[in-house]
């Protein structure tokens, strides 16, 4: 029966099918990020483009690329960590994971969004904000501060993602400004009231089909659901925390190099690549991120409120920490 | 091999110390997955159950018209992965967010798990029964109620039970629906904090109840014999004229086919014909994103079926030709792996391989010995099958003819069984080709695969973009799962999902 022989040669085969390809690329740069993955595919291909440097990409949560970086430590294969959250970056540098950025680079970016020490450069920045249906809610009646969301008189009312890798650092915020017991209390109250989803892009969906009257996000979920959905479709509005408030936290996008990459040099472009003209440009210009780019003179999409009239909290990205306190004062809250 | 997982997590578990367990385990939010993922299990089964049997009634043993196209219909189902029909419906309305969402979601996935055993058995079952309790005046609803659902027992509960596994283990489907259960959880513990004792301690959860699951499915089919005795040509079991309630019943199955079959492969093809927005769009729509999502997904696939087999073979050679208590004991961890939902086993991979095996971490092979834990028992049980079918004299005559154990081995035994062979091989690829959990924990960096691509559109609410690659996937699936039953009969394809945890 020479035809059965057939099955086996395919066995054999397909095995090394599967294997093919498996080997990894010396000259090419790992980069973990837990930016949007349109972001970074649009970053990478102008990166590519402009240096001939090819990029391989994992992606993530921050959080969780952190920790995976930490279990990882020195046989890591990421060469550079680009994150949304400040406080992941922090995390890392306490570890003494990270090699200092060239200050030719950092200083193209105001000092205050950079780390203290150097080791991590800032890139983009976005608000935090409240989504509202105007159909279930009237602006008048909207809290001045984000701390009232935990009321008992907005039962129900407000839509939240704890598992988000950007609810931390609004946590985190609230722990610096009023002190961890009154953060707790905070945390009970909005489990009390809150309707929880896995993460922001379900929160600004659900206010947007009113399913909650409410929702805490970061300003480009909205934006990236208007674009998906289009405007007039896109029911929910953004209400703007002001004077000072902790519910107008800014969270900063950065970029780190890893101290075990085998590739600092090519590392060290990409992040002179990330702050130079051409890319922040790119990203102020592209209905893709929504994030305001902080390289001086560089605008940001129209639709965005000028970055100077928005009234954040005085925190530093140091100040914010690392996240730790938050994460354990989310799961004392049950919120985790 | 297959025990690993079990032992790497249990390990992974442990490392915290007591205290930090108890602190983990007993927070509200483990009560609140429990009952979310029990009551969903509960839901589901019930559901699946009348369905199942419903469509199985009327496809055997009434006069529906157009019963053998229903009978095709109604395991489509089972070809189609459940996120992808998470998706569909997903994108048909976010508001179905929600418990009765994530319902509805897994009941038109699973359903033919009870569908097959139960149509199975309504066709072997003895028609004297029936005709007896008939002449004694019973009506067809008391006839049905007393002499054929107890009949039934064996095959609806185990039915059911395969069912409730398969809920436990989903994955992809309530990860879509943003459902919270233990693997979504699992899922996000690991997210936050790599491979630590959190996930590990949700995992053991997770493994007790699927382990439950398997021992009762066991027990259902193992007790109860309900075949006849009675050698002799079986007549064809009784047929129940529907009357007036045909054109109801018709209809009936008609909605249900297009919730089932028609509102997956329906939303896929509304979204292939929409503009896909490159603001959430993860990678732009374009041939050649598609054609490498597709290549990635049909190598790993064909290199998890090989591996696979390559690991079922030997264990089906002892479990059928050297049959001790040791060898036994080997094939019935094996089927262990069952309880090990595809999380579990990838993250057991990955805290075994980031500290100890660093080569492996984030290679394509460990995502296929991923892949050969996870359908080790697909395939055993039609490897098994086809050894059991090559008959034992003709080696036995090879040995005589002064063969020796090699070649008897490579000339008789697996020509004989190849086909059976090819059989498990296309049955590990089908399922491999639409596995998601091991997959996105597992793919080395920068391998996209027509999973992976799905899940990183679909979690973006970027429907039109996921559309290509989940009309890629669920054709291949059909169109292997069809080449499958036609070349090796429809039981090839269905029999052994449905029936591995009873062997």
């Amino acid at each position: 029966m020479p035809r059965n022989i057939h099955y086996l040669a395919a066995i054999g085969f397909t095995l090394g099918l599967g294997l093919q390809g498996a080997s990894a690329q010396p000259d090419t740069l790992t980069l973990y990020s837990a930016q949007h993955p349109q972001v970074d595919a649009m970053l990478v291909a102008a990166f590519t483009k402009e240096t001939g440097i090819k990029v391989r990409v994992h992606e993530g949560e921050g959080p969780d690329i952190a920790s995976q970086i930490i279990q990882e430590g020195s046989a890591s294969p990421a060469d550079v960590f680009f994150t949304e959250n400040s406080p992941e970056l922090n995390l890392l540098d306490e570890k003494q994971l990270l090699a200092p950025v060239a200050p030719g680079t950092l200083s193209q970016i105001p000092a205050q969004y950079n780390a203290q020490d150097g080791d991590w450069l800032g890139v983009l920045a976005r608000e935090n904000v409240l989504a509202f249906n105007p159909d279930e809610i009237n602006a008048s009646a909207l809290p001045p501060s984000l701390l009232d969301l935990a009321k008992p008189e907005w039962k129900g009312k407000v839509g939240i993602a704890p598992s988000d890798a950007d609810f931390l650092p609004l946590v985190s915020a609230v722990i610096k400004q009023y002190g961890k017991p009154a953060a707790l209390a905070w945390l009970q109250g909005l489990k009390e009231n809150g309707a929880i989803y896995q993460d922001d892009e379900g929160v600004v969906a659900a206010v947007n089909r009113g399913s909650v009257a409410t929702g805490i996000i970061n300003n480009y979920y909205w934006y990236r659901l208007e674009t998906e959905l289009g405007a007039d479709k896109t029911i929910s509005r953004i209400h703007h925390f002001s004077d000072g408030d902790i519910g107008a936290l800014i969270n900063v996008s950065g970029a780190a190099i890893l101290k075990s990459s085998r590739h600092q040099a090519e590392a060290q472009k990409f992040l002179a690549f990330l702050v130079s003209p051409s890319a922040q440009e790119m990203l102020g210009a592209s209905n893709i991120d929504y994030e305001y780019p902080l390289r001086p003179g560089v605008s940001a999409n129209k639709k965005l409120p000028p970055f100077k009239s928005l009234q954040p909290p005085v925190i530093s990205v140091s100040q914010l920490g690392d996240d730790q306190e938050a994460g354990q004062l989310l799961q004392q809250a049950g919120l985790i | 091999m297959v025990l690993l997982p079990f032992c790497v997590t249990a390990v992974s578990a442990a490392r915290g110390g007591i205290s930090v367990a108890v602190d983990l385990l007993w927070r509200p939010l483990v009560g609140e997955l429990l009952f979310n993922s029990l009551l969903l299990i509960v839901c589901t089964t019930l559901c699946c159950a009348v369905i199942g049997t419903t469509a199985a009634w009327l496809v055997e043993r009434t006069d529906l018209p157009g019963k053998k196209f229903f009978a095709v219909l109604a395991v489509i189902p089972l070809a189609i992965p459940a996120f992808i029909t998470s998706y569909a419906w997903l994108s048909l309305s976010p508001a179905l967010e929600t418990f009765w969402g994530a319902l509805l979601v897994v009941t038109m996935s699973y359903y033919p798990l009870v569908y097959l055993p139960v149509a199975a058995a309504l066709r072997e079952m003895d028609p004297a029964l029936e005709e007896t309790a008939r002449v004694l005046g019973n009506n067809v609803t008391a006839v049905f109620l007393r002499v054929v659902l107890p009949q039934l027992r064996p095959a609806l509960l185990g039915g059911m039970l395969l069912v409730a596994l398969n809920t436990l283990v989903e994955f992809g489907a309530f990860a879509l629906l943003r459902f919270r259960t233990f693997t979504t959880a699992i899922y996000a513990a690991y997210r936050a904090g790599f491979s630590g004792a959190e996930p590990a301690l949700l995992a053991m959860i997770l493994i007790v109840l699927c382990l439950a699951c398997l021992v009762g499915e066991h027990f259902a089919r193992g007790k109860a014999q309900y075949g006849r005795l009675a050698r002799g040509v079986r007549r064809e079991a009784a047929k129940y004229e529907l009357g007036g309630s045909a054109a109801l019943a018709f209809i009936g199955f008609i909605v249900f086919a297009v919730v089932a079959v028609g509102v997956p492969l329906g939303t896929i093809g509304y979204w292939l014909t929409q503009p896909s927005d490159p603001a959430t769009t993860v990678s732009p729509y374009s041939l050649s994103a598609l054609a490498q999502a597709t290549w990635a997904s049909v190598r790993l696939a064909s290199g998890g079926a090989a591996l696979t087999l390559f690991l079922a073979l030997p264990l089906a050679i002892l479990a059928t030709r050297y049959e001790n208590w040791l060898t036994t004991l080997l094939e019935r961890c094996a089927y262990l792996a069952q309880g090990a939902p595809g999380i579990v086993v990838a993250l057991a991979l990955i805290s075994l391989t980031v500290h100890s095996v660093s080569p492996l971490y984030q290679s394509t092979f460990l995502l296929l010995v991923a892949y050969a834990i996870v359908f080790l028992p697909l395939a055993l049980v039609s490897v098994r099958a086809a050894l059991l079918q090559a008959q034992k004299q003709l080696e036995e005559a090879g040995r005589s003819l002064g063969l020796g154990r090699l070649s008897v081995l490579l000339r008789i035994t697996l020509p004989l069984a190849a086909p059976g062979l090819g059989a498990a091989l296309a049955m590990v690829f089908i399922a491999t080709l639409t596995e998601l959990t091991a997959t996105l924990l597992l793919a080395p960096i920068g391998t996209q695969t027509l999973a992976t691509q799905i899940w990183a559109d679909t979690s973006t609410v970027a429907f039109a973009a996921a559309a290509p690659f989940a009309a890629v996937m669920a054709v291949l699936s059909m169109a292997a799962s069809w080449l499958l039953a036609r070349r090796f009969g429809t039981a090839s394809v269905f029999a052994p999902k449905t029936s591995a945890g009873a062997v």
